[in-house]
């Protein structure tokens, strides 16, 4: 009983498969036929979507699961939930515990704001009595006030989240489950949700809590747990998990990359290409100062006034920097048939975690006409020590005057707490 | 433990309620006379019977108070397809819930019969003014009509348990089920006095539970000359058979019901 008043979930070797019928037998008469064939289960296959995930969550405890697309980490939030049931293991939860998969369960768009209300706070457990009592804070915090007896229909959908979100907040529970659906919305839903989160956190609720936005999970969780493949692959802090998983997609996007140069990201009318490309460093660490990028070109034709550039970007595919030959000032020479040259970039290391790609482009005729067009020609991939969520991470010097500050790297102080 | 039951037969009521409510806000919804249509509707039923039955076709010569005979007869039934019908889609188009958020599926089978439960009190009502218009006298045996309600609730319940869970997987139930009904209409005496059939085809078309129910109840709350499934047979023992099929059914139906609502939410 003692360890029952610690603990808030308990995972133990849970196993999920799902049978995904190639034909669904849906009617009867397959079905029938299915069984006289005694092959009633010959056209399914057994997708694993969780393998033997064990886990505990503690009372009080922010607790982040984290996952690309497809690794189980939602089938497992509703297995938390009692909505999916395992095919093997056990999940004992302590507690009064509300999912939040989706906001606003059970609206239906015939009904008033009023009556979805008490619609909604039926399914999150409340009596009539106990919203009625809490329903003028709810129509305020959802600034609906003017509203509550028209149809959910004629809401916009900004108007159906906010009065959604009014409800969850209310939601009386032990244990929260928040899937990252709580973090769609304009920047104004994002920071009320946040406040939301804080506001749990002080309250000391055991949050369950999914996304792939690992700056919210490293600024709230305690601890998260990393899964890919349907297996937990790693666990610990927050911080350590949101690294694991950038890196588990910074080695995937190398992968991409080298199997994935192919010939349509490159064009141009030949006159002139680069025929090499090196880079000083492969993989970026904080120690590292400048990349310098190699090239070499050829000329197949006469070319009279080439322009080399280059753009590198990350892997979302935003453009961080790149310059060319013209806009640094530097007039070359004709590019004459068989001539080969050799250019070399040189770029502070200023790129934050993740993948980068190059992309190199020789043009003529002030752009009119391309040479040679190179997408992706090169990637390297950067590795910090500290994480920030802009796209791009120079180094930052701080300075703090005071007794508290001898430990300039406040941030992996404060995951601790 | 006592605390923990309590708790989650509080949130089952507390749904419940709020099910039964919307469902019955939804239902009149953008309608003028808006719940008024609960009570028209087995009025209009009445005049239209009226008029067919008792003027034209005279079939109920013989039977006093045919017309609210007929009625009674109706309303039951209406109430038994309604339960039924209703129920087996109600597990399927609550699957988008289903996947957000647990709990009791069972509530919403529960929340559809409350729905069709109300709407037999309010017919029941008008059947009962007209049965004091047309001056029927209540005898004492019209005590037992409580539990033959029940005995009709829980009958239609558990067809609707049984179908709603068996058409998440078989989506032929539908129209298998409406077959069956318009069939099973025609084979209870509601429009026609049992009478008319020969006595052998009689006594199998009253081991019908909705049948027995139906006669018993006409028999008394109206008139003793409902020819009964007791009257038939000759004695009031054989109406265990129609019990023990009630039980048998719902036993059935509240077991598989059970074993695949654990999985409604995939299956769905």
């Amino acid at each position: 009983m003692d360890k029952n008043s610690e603990t808030a979930i308990h995972v133990d070797g849970v196993y999920k498969n799902f049978r995904l019928p190639h034909e669904k037998s849906s009617t009867i008469k397959s079905a029938f036929v299915n069984i006289l064939k005694g092959k009633r289960n010959r056209s399914t296959t057994v997708q694993h979507a969780l393998k033997n995930i064990s886990f505990d969550i503690k009372k009080g405890e922010f607790f982040g699961i984290v996952g690309r697309n497809g690794s189980g980490k939602s089938t497992l939030l509703k297995i938390l939930a009692g909505i999916y049931q395992p095919a093997q293991g056990t999940v004992v939860t302590h507690g009064k515990l509300v999912p939040f998969i989706e906001l606003g369960v059970g609206f239906n768009p015939e009904l008033s704001g009023r009556d979805n209300v008490y619609l909604n706070g039926s399914l999150l457990g409340f009596s009539k009595d106990e919203i009625d009592s809490m329903y003028e804070k709810i129509v305020e915090f959802a600034e609906l006030e003017q509203f509550m007896d028209q149809k959910l229909k004629n809401y916009s959908s900004g108007m159906q989240v906010r009065l959604a979100f009014s409800m969850a907040v209310r939601a009386d529970a032990d244990i929260l489950l928040v899937d990252e659906v709580l973090a769609v919305g304009d920047a104004d839903f994002q920071r009320k949700c946040f406040d939301y989160f804080r506001e749990l956190k002080k309250r000391k609720k055991t949050v369950v809590f999914i996304s792939h936005d690992m700056t919210a999970v490293t600024e709230y969780c305690d601890r998260a747990l990393l899964i890919n493949d349907s297996e937990v692959v790693d666990r610990g802090t927050a911080i350590h998990v949101a690294k694991q998983y950038t890196r588990m997609f910074i080695e995937d996007a190398n992968n991409d990359a080298a199997a994935g140069t192919t010939d349509d990201k490159r064009f141009g009318d030949g006159k002139a290409s680069y025929v090499s490309v090196s880079l000083s460093k492969k993989k970026i660490t904080d120690e590292i100062e400048d990349i310098t990028i190699q090239l070499k070109a050829k000329a197949h034709e006469d070319i009279e006034d080439p322009i080399f550039g280059f753009s590198i970007k990350n892997s979302s595919g935003n453009q961080i920097l790149g310059t060319n030959s013209m806009i640094k000032g530097l007039k070359t020479k004709p590019f004459v048939k068989g001539e080969a040259l050799e250019i070399s970039w040189t770029v502070p290391n200023v790129f934050a975690d993740g993948v980068h790609f190059i992309d190199l482009t020789l043009v003529s005729h002030g752009g009119a006409t391309t040479c040679d067009w190179w997408e992706e020609a090169s990637t390297f991939t950067v590795i910090k020590e500290e994480i920030t969520p802009y796209i791009v991470n120079p180094f930052i010097a701080i300075s703090v005057q005071g007794d508290e500050y001898s430990q300039p790297n406040a941030k992996s102080g404060r995951s601790n707490v | 433990m006592i605390k923990s039951i309590k708790q989650r037969y509080r949130y089952t009521i507390i749904l419940l309620k709020q099910l039964v409510k919307t469902d019955f806000k939804l239902r009149y919804q953008n309608s003028v006379l808006g719940y008024l249509w609960s009570l028209l509707r087995p009025l209009a039923l009445f005049a239209i019977l009226y008029v067919i039955f008792v003027k034209f076709l005279k079939v109920g010569n013989g039977i006093p108070h045919y017309p609210i005979y007929l009625l009674l007869g109706i309303v039951l039934w209406n109430f038994f397809a309604e339960v039924t019908t209703s129920s087996v889609g109600a597990i399927v188009s609550k699957g988008d819930i289903m996947r957000k958020i647990n709990f009791p599926r069972y509530v919403i089978v529960l929340s559809g019969s409350f729905s069709a439960l109300i709407n037999l009190f309010l017919n029941l009502i008008v059947v009962g003014v007209f049965m004091i218009i047309a001056g029927v006298t209540l005898r004492p045996v019209a005590i037992l009509a409580p539990l033959l309600i029940v005995e009709l609730f829980v009958f239609s319940l558990a067809i609707a348990f049984f179908l709603s869970a068996a058409f998440v997987r078989f989506r032929d139930i539908s129209y298998i089920w409406e077959v069956i009904m318009q069939g099973a209409f025609y084979a209870t005496p509601i429009l026609y006095p049992i009478s008319l059939i020969p006595v052998n085809a009689a006594k199998i078309l009253l081991l019908n539970p909705v049948a027995q129910i139906i006669q018993d109840l006409r028999f008394v709350l109206i008139t003793d000359q409902t020819k009964t499934i007791g009257q038939l047979y000759g004695t009031k023992l054989i109406r265990l058979v129609p019990l023990g099929i009630t039980i048998a059914v719902s036993i059935i139906a509240v077991i598989y019901f059970k074993r695949r609502s654990r999985y409604f939410a995939e299956d769905v």
